[in-house]
């Protein structure tokens, strides 16, 4: 199974808007090395949440056909520390998707407070590159377990 | 709506900016794209994106940036530089390009420097003006 860094979405709404919860745990052990005694989430840590808030409404706004890369971190400010307890509120909005790429403004807030604002560029890898082919192994969406998770939240959908 | 050939100017810097994170005083006229702003080839889709929003353009693939798919045609390319074939043609394709310099010797290895502020300007004034 691909690594998962997102816990849920709450709110879904198709080639629009996603918005996903994370919960930061000092249970995670990344935390205990950064750093001891004063635990925090690294950017990095923080960028690859809203990669993946991000990356699965762009998958999902192309039915999942599309290898969906990161490509650009265009802008990455962030205003607050996310430590341990709190719970991060990651919302991500479609500004712009093409047959080629996709572009997207996302917010992170917690504790009722903007804490990061992250824009990303996503590449749909098969149509960039002058053609160049790519396995269908490694990427996220062509992974059978990943669509076989998310139709098994649809199946308990009531 | 017709703009001058200063506010297209302003406008593109802005964007090139933006989209490479780079200062004003760096964005010249002669600056190249690669070079001079360090951009890669995912920030020329980016670039593309952020015109097109920045001045309610279209910008049809490979119009702005269209030197990629003459490369792998070997009636355009011999060793590592562009025949008069390719040069012609990547003339009639990018009209907004001052070619002087590189058809002194057009090494592939120098197609990056054709990629100029200016050149970005030249074309979206053409753009903006033709519609």
């Amino acid at each position: 199974m691909r690594w998962i860094w997102i816990d849920k979405f709450v709110e879904f709404e198709s080639g629009k808007r996603a918005v996903a919860i994370k919960n930061v745990s000092l249970a995670e052990e990344y935390l205990h090395d950064h750093y001891p005694g004063y635990p925090f989430m690294p950017a990095s840590l923080l960028i690859e949440a809203m990669a993946q808030t991000a990356g699965i409404l762009v998958g999902q706004a192309r039915g999942f056909q599309e290898k969906v890369i990161l490509a650009k971190v265009s802008r990455a400010q962030f205003y607050d520390l996310a430590r341990p307890g709190d719970q991060l509120i990651l919302e991500a909005r479609l500004e712009t998707i093409t047959p080629e790429a996709a572009i997207i403004c996302g917010t992170i807030r917690c504790r009722e407070k903007l804490i990061g604002q992250i824009s990303l560029m996503f590449s749909h890898i098969d149509k960039n590159l002058a053609g160049q082919e790519f396995p269908q192994e490694n990427f996220v969406f062509n992974n059978e377990q990943f669509i076989n998770l998310l139709r098994s939240y649809e199946a308990e959908k009531p | 709506m017709a703009m001058t050939r200063d506010q297209i100017n302003e406008k593109v810097k802005e964007t090139l900016m933006d989209a490479l994170g780079v200062d004003d005083d760096e964005v010249t006229d002669d600056a190249t794209l690669m070079g001079d702003l360090g951009a890669e080839s995912i920030d020329f889709l980016d670039i593309v994106f952020r015109l097109e929003k920045a001045f309610g353009i279209k910008i049809p693939r490979e119009e702005l940036f269209p030197a990629e798919n003459l490369l792998n045609d070997s009636a355009y390319v011999d060793h590592g530089k562009l025949t008069g074939a390719g040069l012609e043609r990547l003339k009639s394709q990018m009209p907004h390009v001052d070619f002087t310099e590189f058809e002194k010797d057009p090494d592939l290895n120098k197609m990056p420097d054709l990629f100029r502020v200016n050149s970005i300007v030249t074309y979206i004034e053409n753009k903006v003006n033709a519609a």
